[in-house]
């Protein structure tokens, strides 16, 4: 069975041409098959999935679904989900049963989507390979010997497998956006506000946001319309009437236009990847948009200044963890102290301890002002260069990654190589505008992704023009090769 | 690093404190790339939307959920966290 195109599989079970049921037994049936070697998700609720699945065809036969009743998600394991285990890839909370949903689990439910699992995802989704897990980490579905990227890393592969037709992700560096580009899929981070952070376990809380991995930007659309909206438990969720995503798809792209910084361009960009991105801005202008350059001169400090912000906001969100209320507790301490101490050593892998020590540090006395307030200033800068550029341009092209997929372990060993995959992705979070990547092509024989970047709480233009895009292009409904045994059910 | 550590309350073997001053540094040396940024007269942002916190009537919105959440502590018994002795 097909799992794209959400609009077409909500059609389908409207006529009652298959039932939520049936299709929610697929699904489970394909993780059985393929997650052995993805390793993709963390937790399969299997008996909650039917029960909601069954729920949501009794909804159908009384003619109260919506456009996402009946059809099967999988939740970043980030996101608590009330009886499940949600361990945020960590050891330090691998026996930590939510005892609430998160708030965009909650909304989704509501709209009758029926959640099949907990995807795996880097530890504290720190990271850009899922490497950083403590359940190990994702494979690629394009090339199992490299990673999808992360933190979302399990969402993308499940996506880009076919097991679900979307998944939830979280954005704090490029972690929706980075890994819908190495998996060959589409991945779209909101405005920051958009979407309520209650319930989603904290990381770097000026920068994170949830959002939605899928196949297209159409399906993104459909989704992010039931997530986004006020909440009043997220003390950052923005009160403001969220726009029709689905209606303003369809607008085409003629007197659009679309601005492309040269600093995208930069040395360390794959040859391959830039060849494909010049490509997609060609599609763009033969569609009627006018491709314009535009300059962010201080996107180069996006890097440094997010490697302060993230790990000092981490430092102190993380600080929660200390053996007593939740989570894990060594049992070797005598002393209080000792007790918090040893339980984070055994309970943080060492991305995690590299950050909270990183963080901790910048924060220290004597460092504040040079380290932390130094970021803050330079941070006001790349947004400022964003906000200067959109006051020409509806939307900004480029490519989302600097290489296409890499090799596990290729870059474990020195954190810089790690964090510099997200120098194009980075200042979207700092400035906390939207952003979404989608495919458009191949180096070699794994995937490429686009990126577009729009004005804060401007969605709606800029899964528009990702689904001008898709309607002329075909990269989105590319599939990796599938093992032999999944060939048959497809 | 061991002050680091402390403040940060986190116990590191000998093992992960060398391989974190290697790390530490190789970071430490990238950030420090923003020492040369000219930010005179720039307003350091902390966030990106420019709001205020809400205010909320003072009423009591909270339910107890204490049973159910201690399910999750290590160790708790009548209703209470047990830690270690702190107080000989």
């Amino acid at each position: 069975m097909e799992t794209g195109d959400i609009a077409a599989l909500a059609r389908a079970l409207r006529k009652r041409e298959v039932s939520s049921r049936e299709l929610t037994e697929a699904t489970l049936q394909r993780i059985e098959r393929l997650d052995p070697v993805l390793n993709a998700f963390i937790t399969v609720t299997a008996g909650q999935a039917l029960a909601a699945a069954d729920a949501a065809d009794r909804r159908l036969a009384r003619g109260e679904a919506t456009a996402l009743t009946g059809i099967p998600i999988a939740h970043k394991d980030i996101f608590c989900t009330r009886g499940v285990l949600t361990t945020c890839g960590s050891k330090m909370l691998a026996n930590f049963v939510a005892p609430y949903d998160a708030a965009i689990v909650e909304r989704l439910a509501a709209a009758g989507v029926v959640s099949v699992g907990k995807t795996n995802m880097d530890e504290f989704a720190m990271g850009s390979s899922n490497e950083t897990s403590f359940f190990g980490p994702v494979r690629n579905p394009w090339d199992p010997e490299r990673s999808p990227g992360g933190s979302s890393g399990g969402s993308a592969a499940v996506v880009a497998a076919g097991l679900v037709p979307a998944a939830t992700g979280t954005d704090t560096g490029g972690s929706i956006r980075q890994p819908a580009a190495l998996a060959g899929i589409t991945g779209f981070k909101p405005s920051y506000g958009r979407c309520s952070r209650y319930g989603m376990i904290a990381f770097a809380s000026s920068l994170d946001q949830a959002g939605i991995l899928a196949r297209s930007a159409a399906d993104a659309a459909l989704l992010i319309t039931a997530m986004a909206g006020f909440d009043p438990r997220d003390s950052t969720s923005v009160d403001a009437p969220v726009p029709d995503y689905v209606a303003a798809l369809d607008r085409p792209l003629a007197g659009r236009r679309i601005g492309v910084p040269p600093q995208f361009f930069d040395a360390g960009l794959d040859p391959q990847c830039a060849a494909r991105v010049r490509e997609a801005l060609q599609v763009f202008a033969g569609l009627g948009a006018e491709i314009v350059e535009v300059a962010l001169p201080n996107l180069a400090l996006s890097v440094p200044t997010y490697y302060i912000v993230a790990p000092a906001e981490a430092s102190s969100n993380l600080a929660r963890f200390d053996g007593v209320r939740f989570g894990h507790r060594s049992t070797a301490a005598g002393s209080l102290e000792e007790l918090y101490k040893r339980s984070r050593q055994e309970g943080f892998g060492a991305e995690v301890k590299r950050r909270i020590m990183t963080g901790t540090y910048v924060l220290s006395a004597g460092y504040y002002d040079a380290y932390y307030l130094q970021a803050q200033k330079a941070r006001q800068l790349i947004a400022g260069d964003l906000r200067r550029a959109f006051e020409s341009v509806d939307v900004i092209a480029g490519p989302t990654t600097p290489t296409p997929a890499f090799r596990l372990g290729e870059k474990t060993e020195d954190p810089v190589q790690m964090y510099l995959n997200d120098i194009y992705t980075i200042a979207v979070n700092l400035a906390g505008v939207p952003g979404i990547s989608i495919p458009c092509g191949f180096a070699g024989h794994l995937p490429v992704g686009l990126q577009l970047i729009g004005p804060a709480f401007d969605e709606a233009t800029v899964l528009n023009v990702a689904h001008q895009y898709q309607l002329a292009t075909d990269w989105h409904r590319r599939r990796p090769p599938q093992p032999a045994a999944a060939r048959g059910a497809r | 690093m061991d002050h680091i550590a402390h403040l940060a309350r986190l116990a590191l073997t000998e093992a992960e404190a060398g391989d974190c001053v290697t790390k530490l540094s190789r970071i430490l040396d990238m950030v420090d790339q923003l020492q040369r940024v000219d930010t005179a007269g720039v307003e350091p942002m902390a966030h990106p939307l420019p709001m205020v916190q809400r205010l909320r009537a003072d009423k009591v919105t909270e339910q107890d959920h204490r049973d159910e959440y201690q399910r999750n502590a290590p160790r708790a018994e009548q209703g209470l966290y047990l830690v270690p002795r702190v107080i000989e």
